[in-house]
């Protein structure tokens, strides 16, 4: 044993889970209406958390119904003051019950409670606090003077990587601007958003403001093809948002779509070489690499390669993979058994391809679903490991050596939600960054969320904003 | 050449990732076994300090009976591995702690601002370490090194070293809180380490910002690529306002994943602090007995 191994530190914390959960509609709780249920597990150990109501689209119906009733009856007709203090509350009342959320979410999820302790709750909390202070000053969200009408009735998807914060980024832009909304949380992490719709009841909102149906890709269809609804905002991958687009073709119904990403990170030579290595840490195992604006793409100029892998290899062997519920654990597990799948697939296609794989060497834990860090050298622009999404702990390793070459590598992928560049010179951090087709470009640093900030894509990223002023306009009628 | 001509390449250092790399393994959640042999380690790696003007011989000897046994009646408390004074009390220091393994270091090179000529540098080391110094705690000229005369820098650095040869380890005190980045800790910490400091110490405990700990992590990344680029192996030294219990368990976070395990010992990695020790015994007592024991049951030096 090393002289200071860590001792485990296990979060003690234990929320109250229920054994079963109906759907939140109409400000109470309801059976669904086919009594189907379906059960969500804790990927770190396969173990059974609680059975999940499997919303039809008769239910679906009821929120949409409960929702346009609460919109015309009670949230359109709020004084804008008096709206921001039901979200300010919502922003409390997670503060106050941040750590029995984290830990759900990381049972629910798989994700390391340090980051769902430090980084989900409280950015989720952030974005409720900061859209409250809009709602009553939305005249200056559009066009200076003129009082904007809101849209309606929101139907909004999340995905399973950041379950409440995005349930926190959707909810609370469209409830400030005076929208109500039926919430779809992800089929295998819901029980964040079933404990938010309770905390969103307790704070007392009208009813119908927020319902909240679980389910699969029914409960999602059901919801964006539903007559009533104004408005869908989507998160999830590419593929699922090409066929909520090509349904709401011709419908008037209004649409963003926050999708996947294959971020190019780009490493200069003269890089705070240090700082770049923790910020490709960062990039691509956060989450496990369950992140649409993983920087899953390391663009490394030839001259600094050798020193880049050398120095990489060293960091990853000191990751810490494990029980996610340990204060200590880096990389918690992977979110379910389909998405591993689909991991160890690609990873599998780029070996066959013929990239070098570099892993984590350590012990995986016997149950659950677990990857290790990973990441692959020698990989060509045209390997499938290069082109296409991962959404796992895993980076594929190019060079350049130009700069007109790293912004024509980075640029060259049909999605553009982030980018990093790493250099000590400004000027170069200013010019490449103006080139870059990408919502988001860091620099000297990576994954850095605050809710003043917008955030979304170009091309099959997906369209629209999340976050700052910009945020607002998705939800107001121009 | 010019005078300011740069002795050694630059390494770029960004403020933004280090604090964030360094506040995340402040994070670490150092708990039972782990934190019982990290106060452990702790009191291992400190330098018991005084270093003030009213210091006298009293002080000195109370300071070094703690040093050799930190509580007494209580079995397996390490000593601490070094009392560091002033050089007037080198002597003194030396013989209260004859026959133990504690060592004793001193400060020299005119402590702490380093503003004297290097021949009055050069005596106070031979002062400190002809009164039996095992270690020697030098500062660097801060003036020189901000105004780009970085062979100033580094030719004292080795005079001094010169001086210590074979008698005496060499620490280098770069007094980080007055160098104004991370950047120049960082270039500070490469010329002290090519000019040949045994180990590279952050601060005097004299000004207003003392180690931290990004400073600590700029400065193990120092010494780490040293260690690549020379296969040699030179230790760190944080000092100044370490009070805490958990501000040593995060130091030695700090090292244990920067440089690795094997710099977890005396040998590579100091603790230079006054009351810090007070804390780690109350804590181990905390650890052994489930409840703190109040502040009078542990000996004031």
């Amino acid at each position: 044993m090393a002289i200071f191994e860590y001792a485990a530190a296990p979060e003690s914390v234990r929320p109250k889970i229920r054994e079963q959960y109906g759907l939140f509609i109409d400000g109470g709780w309801a059976a669904p209406e086919g009594a189907e249920y379906f059960p969500t597990i804790n990927p770190a150990n396969e173990e059974h958390l609680a059975l999940v109501g499997q919303a039809t689209a008769a239910d679906v119906d009821s929120a949409v119904r409960a929702a346009r009733k609460a919109y015309d009856k009670y949230w359109r007709k709020m004084k804008p003051a008096d709206r921001a203090k039901y979200i300010y509350r919502i922003a409390r009342a997670i503060t106050e019950r941040s750590r029995e959320l984290a830990v759900l979410e990381t049972l629910d999820g798989g994700k390391p409670i340090k980051e769902a302790r430090d980084f989900d709750i409280p950015t989720a909390a952030a974005h409720f606090q900061y859209y409250a202070g809009w709602a009553d000053k939305l005249e200056w969200a559009m066009r200076a003077g003129q009082a904007p009408d809101p849209l309606g009735v929101c139907g909004q998807i999340v995905p399973w990587n950041f379950p409440l914060l995005m349930a926190a980024w959707k909810l609370a832009p469209a409830l400030a601007c005076g929208n109500t909304v039926v919430l779809k949380p992800a089929e295998t992490t819901p029980l964040t958003a079933l404990a938010l719709a309770q905390i969103i009841r307790e704070c007392d909102l009208p009813p119908g403001v927020v319902n909240v149906v679980t389910g699969d890709g029914r409960t999602g269809a059901a919801l964006v093809e539903h007559p009533d609804v104004d408005k869908i905002a989507f998160t999830g991958s590419t593929e699922v948002g090409k066929i909520i687009a090509r349904s709401l073709a011709g419908t008037g119904k209004r649409l963003t779509l926050e999708l996947g990403g294959k971020a190019a990170n780009i490493v200069f030579a003269d890089a705070p070489m240090d700082q770049a290595i923790e910020g490709i840490v960062n990039g691509i195992y956060f989450n496990q690499g369950h992140v649409c604006c993983a920087g899953s793409r390391l663009l490394v100029e030839e001259r600094a390669h050798e020193e880049v892998i050398v120095r990489l290899t060293e960091r990853i062997q000191t990751l810490r993979l494990g029980d996610p519920m340990d204060k200590n654990t880096d990389i918690g597990a992977i979110n379910s058994r389909e998405q591993l799948d689909r991991i160890k697939e690609l990873v599998g296609s780029g070996i066959d391809q013929g990239a070098t794989l570099v892993q984590q060497q350590c012990e995986l834990p016997g149950k659950g679903f677990f990857f290790p860090a990973s990441f692959f050298t020698n990989v060509q622009t045209s390997h499938r490991i290069a082109r296409e999404e991962i959404f796992g702990p895993v980076l594929s390793v190019l060079t350049f050596r130009t700069p007109e070459e790293a912004i024509e590598k980075a640029n060259n992928t049909p999605y553009g939600l982030s980018a990093g560049i790493w250099t000590d010179k400004g000027s170069k951090n200013m010019w490449v960054a103006g080139q870059l087709r990408a919502g988001v470009v860091w620099c000297n640093t990576f994954n850095q969320f605050d809710p003043t900030s917008p955030f979304g894509g170009f091309r099959e990223s997906g369209f629209g904003r999340e976050g700052g002023v910009h945020g607002l306009r998705e939800y107001l009628a121009h | 050449m010019l005078a300011t001509q740069p002795l050694i390449p630059y390494v770029a250092v960004d403020a933004v990732m280090l604090e964030a790399r360094a506040a995340s393994l402040a994070k670490r959640s150092i708990k039972t076994t782990a934190k019982r042999a990290g106060i452990d380690l702790a009191i291992r790696c400190m330098d018991l300090t005084t270093l003030e003007g009213r210091d006298s011989e009293g002080k000195v000897r109370s300071l070094c009976a703690k040093a050799m046994t930190p509580r007494p009646g209580w079995p397996g408390v390490p000593s601490v591995a070094a009392v560091c004074v002033y050089p007037n009390l080198v002597a003194i220091a030396k013989d209260a702690l004859r026959g133990s393994t504690v060592k004793v270091a001193s400060v020299a090179t005119s402590f702490p601002s380093g503003l004297a000529d290097l021949s009055i540098k050069l005596a106070d080391t031979e002062q400190a370490i002809s009164a039996g110094a095992d270690e020697i705690d030098m500062v660097i000229d801060r003036g020189a090194f901000l105004s780009g005369y970085e062979r100033k820098v580094f030719d004292e650095i080795l005079a001094v070293k010169a001086v210590c040869g074979d008698r005496a380890h060499l620490k280098v005190i770069l007094e980080t809180g007055e160098l104004g980045s991370y950047e120049n800790t960082r270039r500070a910490s490469d010329l002290a380490l090519e000019a040949g400091a045994d180990t590279i110490k952050t601060s005097t405990g004299k000004v207003g910002t003392n180690a931290t700990f990004p400073t600590a992590l700029v400065m193990c990344e120092a010494i780490r690529d040293f260690a690549r680029r020379t296969g040699q192996r030179r230790g760190l030294k944080v000092a100044g306002g370490v009070k805490t219990t958990k501000q040593a368990l995060t130091y030695l976070v700090i090292v244990n994943e920067t440089l690795g395990p094997q710099w977890l010992d005396p040998d590579l990695f100091r603790i230079g602090a006054s009351t810090l020790l007070d804390d780690l015994l109350m804590q181990l007592e905390k650890l052994d007995t489930g409840s703190y024991a109040g502040a009078d049951y542990i000996p004031k030096d």
